[in-house]
């Protein structure tokens, strides 16, 4: 086993023909991601490699059968692309596009929060790989392998990070969820601990967080109450200046919360032991396998 | 991205909000001028983006034009907590018989917008929330709807305001939200709302942050964009697609991704060192945008040491390898560098530093090696 992306997945990648799009698709494939269809409006009917282009999601469910979507399209259409995909009955869409105007992400996540078979991952995330089964984004998968950790986590590099030092006392990964650092997360480290728990393969769950927002507390308040496997977590940040505030009303809604220290107390308190650096997570991790 | 206060009052005033006429001055001519056209008596109000300017000086009263020309001579170009003023704002000054609070803030928390009113504008509203919470009335908005008539009563009854105010504090915040929602901003702030003695509502202070990646879709704001206010280096980073923070260090350090350059910045200061910038170049970064970040990194004559750590995803280790031999090439960096590079053509980048041969450059293995060695450096 392993969560939401393995050799079930059949993906279909909206902005296909664009240039990261068609690379990073290619390179899934490559891996063993078995790629069904593509999505560019007006393209349809063209093929990348073999793999067949469409105008419309809906199309594309219908000829290929697709059940998840990588979204790969610039900005200003990832928004209306992600409702498209949820509209044609994909299930599961991990979203890589950085950049996404917030109120946009507002409305999707919304409008998808209310159709309980809809999941989102991203946006600005670099998206999910189960080892050994598939990748589905633009995490450089050979410096992974299949194991007993599920790693999750809001940045991009830091998981590749965390994910090497593992990789080098020998732990291999259930799957690396990346869940991104944008204000409007379509999954929080909830949502995927959730599905980690749930996971027979997933003896140890591993979340990598950074400074701002409540998303590290409100997993710390989960864990404690829902979680029987043992978690470990990273926070970056420890050092980082004041961000830019909101304005008094920002600082009223973020309290005290959102600082590093804060997010790891709140992670102790619930049981989760934190470590000061990625060398650390990997460090625990050997003492709760062995 | 924060607007200055008129910046604010104009966008409010697109969108019906009443807020005092008044107009920007550059210099003290411009400024009583103003004073002239907007009568008297008017407040001028030096524009920084800095809360508590009134108690430093910032914000004055003028009854004539005499009393004008002497306010902004002594506003403009006046320091106010690091900031220089350049211009100012000079209003009608208004009467004013009670202040309010009244603010829509993007809560990523609850994942909706939250309203918030209360009758004890004016004063510290923090210390309001922390020592009256309930003084504050507040409630989420269904993005998919917006705000309802009945949202605006129920806060209106919740914050206890006068019986004769609720329709028009409901059809106030009927458009502070619909310049919120239209604008795609991440906070609207007045405060205070003001009654007047005829009991109307007046905004007479706008704080409003807009979302930078929605200023595409929004041209006439991304203009408003205050680079005076930005620090130097950090102008030149941004010219470059860089994201870069000054701090105040030693240690320059470089990294791809925030999340692992925040993560580098910690374990330099394990190891007892103290990190002069935040550099993040980003997903994908050329060779052109390393030796940029180079330059910005080196420009800071405080930093002695300099930390690359990369672990390549998009980014492939050659292009930064290529672009730090580039920059030596062309800038003669003289402080030593410390480079982690890891990741996708790890190898072929640390091949082709080894064969440049560069002075003073430490190739480091891991992150913690990394840290150790560039912390040692610069001591």
């Amino acid at each position: 086993m392993s969560v939401l992306v393995d050799r079930d997945t059949r993906l279909c990648v909206s902005g296909i023909t664009g240039r990261e799009g068609s690379f990073h698709t290619l390179n899934n494939r490559a891996y063993g991601t078995n790629v069904v269809s593509g999505v560019t409006p007006g393209k349809g009917g063209q093929e990348l490699e073999g793999i067949p282009v469409f105008d419309t999601f809906h199309e594309a469910v219908a000829a290929s059968g697709a059940n998840t979507a990588m979204v790969f399209v610039p900005p200003p259409f990832a928004a209306d692309s992600i409702l498209e995909a949820a509209d044609a009955g994909i299930a599961t869409i991990i979203t890589i596009t950085e950049g996404i105007p917030a109120h946009d992400e507002l409305r999707v996540y919304t409008h998808l929060h209310r159709s309980p078979d809809v999941r989102l991952i991203g946006p600005n995330c670099p998206g999910v790989l189960s080892p050994g089964k598939a990748n589905v984004g633009i995490i450089p998968a050979s410096f992974f392998r299949e194991g007993n950790i599920g790693v999750v986590s809001r940045s991009g590099t830091l998981t590749y990070q965390v994910g090497n030092e593992l990789a080098q006392r020998g732990f291999g990964n259930s799957s690396i969820v990346g869940i991104g650092g944008d204000p409007v997360p379509g999954s929080s480290f909830v949502d995927v601990i959730k599905l980690f728990e749930a996971d027979e393969q997933t003896e140890l769950i591993v979340m990598s967080g950074e400074i701002g927002g409540d998303a590290e507390e409100t997993a710390a308040r989960y864990i404690s109450e829902h979680v029987s496997k043992p978690v470990v977590a990273y926070i970056a940040g420890f050092t980082a200046p004041e961000g830019k505030t909101m304005g008094h009303a920002g600082a009223i809604v973020s309290g005290s919360k959102g600082t590093a220290k804060a997010k790891a107390e709140a992670l102790e308190a619930a049981g989760v032991r934190v470590a000061r650096t990625p060398t650390q997570v990997a460090e625990i991790a050997v003492d709760v396998l062995s | 991205m924060d607007l200055l206060e008129y910046q604010g009052k104009q966008l409010f005033a697109r969108h019906g909000l009443p807020v005092p006429a008044g107009e920007p001055a550059r210099s003290v001519d411009e400024a009583v001028a103003a004073a002239n056209r907007i009568g008297y008596p008017c407040a001028i109000k030096a524009q920084v983006q800095i809360g508590g300017r009134g108690k430093l000086g910032g914000i004055k009263i003028a009854n004539d034009e005499a009393a004008a020309r002497e306010h902004a001579e002594a506003i403009l170009g006046m320091d106010i907590k690091g900031l220089t003023v350049h211009e100012v704002w000079v209003e009608g000054a208004s009467q004013i018989e009670a202040e309010l609070y009244a603010s829509f803030v993007f809560d990523r928390g609850a994942k909706a917008p939250l309203a918030m009113l209360s009758t004890r504008g004016g004063m510290d509203i923090e210390a309001v929330a922390a020592e009256t919470p309930e003084a504050i009335a507040t409630l989420h908005v269904d993005p998919l709807i917006g705000f309802q008539p009945f949202h605006g009563r129920r806060l209106a009854y919740e914050a206890g305001v006068d019986a004769d105010l609720v329709r028009p504090i409901g059809a106030f915040l009927e458009r502070l939200y619909r310049t919120f929602e239209a604008e795609e901003a991440m906070l609207v702030e007045v405060n205070p709302l003001i009654v007047t003695p005829e009991r109307t509502l007046v905004a007479l202070d706008a704080k409003v942050t807009l979302d930078g990646n929605s200023l595409y879709r929004h041209p006439e704001n991304a203009e408003l964009r205050d680079l005076s206010s930005e620090n130097a280096q950090e102008r030149m980073a941004a010219e470059r697609g860089l994201t870069y923070v000054k701090l105040d260090g030693d240690i320059g350090i470089l990294g791809n991704g925030a999340g692992l350059v925040m993560s580098t910045l910690d374990v330099v200061a394990q190891y007892g060192g103290k990190p002069a910038n935040f550099l993040d170049t980003g997903g994908g970064a050329s060779s052109e945008t390393v030796k940029a970040a180079v330059e910005v990194i080196v420009w800071d004559p405080g930093v002695k040491a300099v930390l690359f750590n990369i672990f390549g995803g998009i980014t492939r280790c050659d292009e930064v390898a290529r672009g730090l031999i580039d920059a030596f090439a062309e800038i003669e960096p003289r402080v030593p560098f410390v480079v982690r590079l890891d990741g996708t053509n790890g190898e072929e980048g640390r091949a082709l530093l080894a064969n440049a041969n560069l002075p003073n450059v430490h190739p480091a293995t891991t992150m913690d090696e990394a840290a150790e060695r560039v912390v040692g450096l610069a001591a």
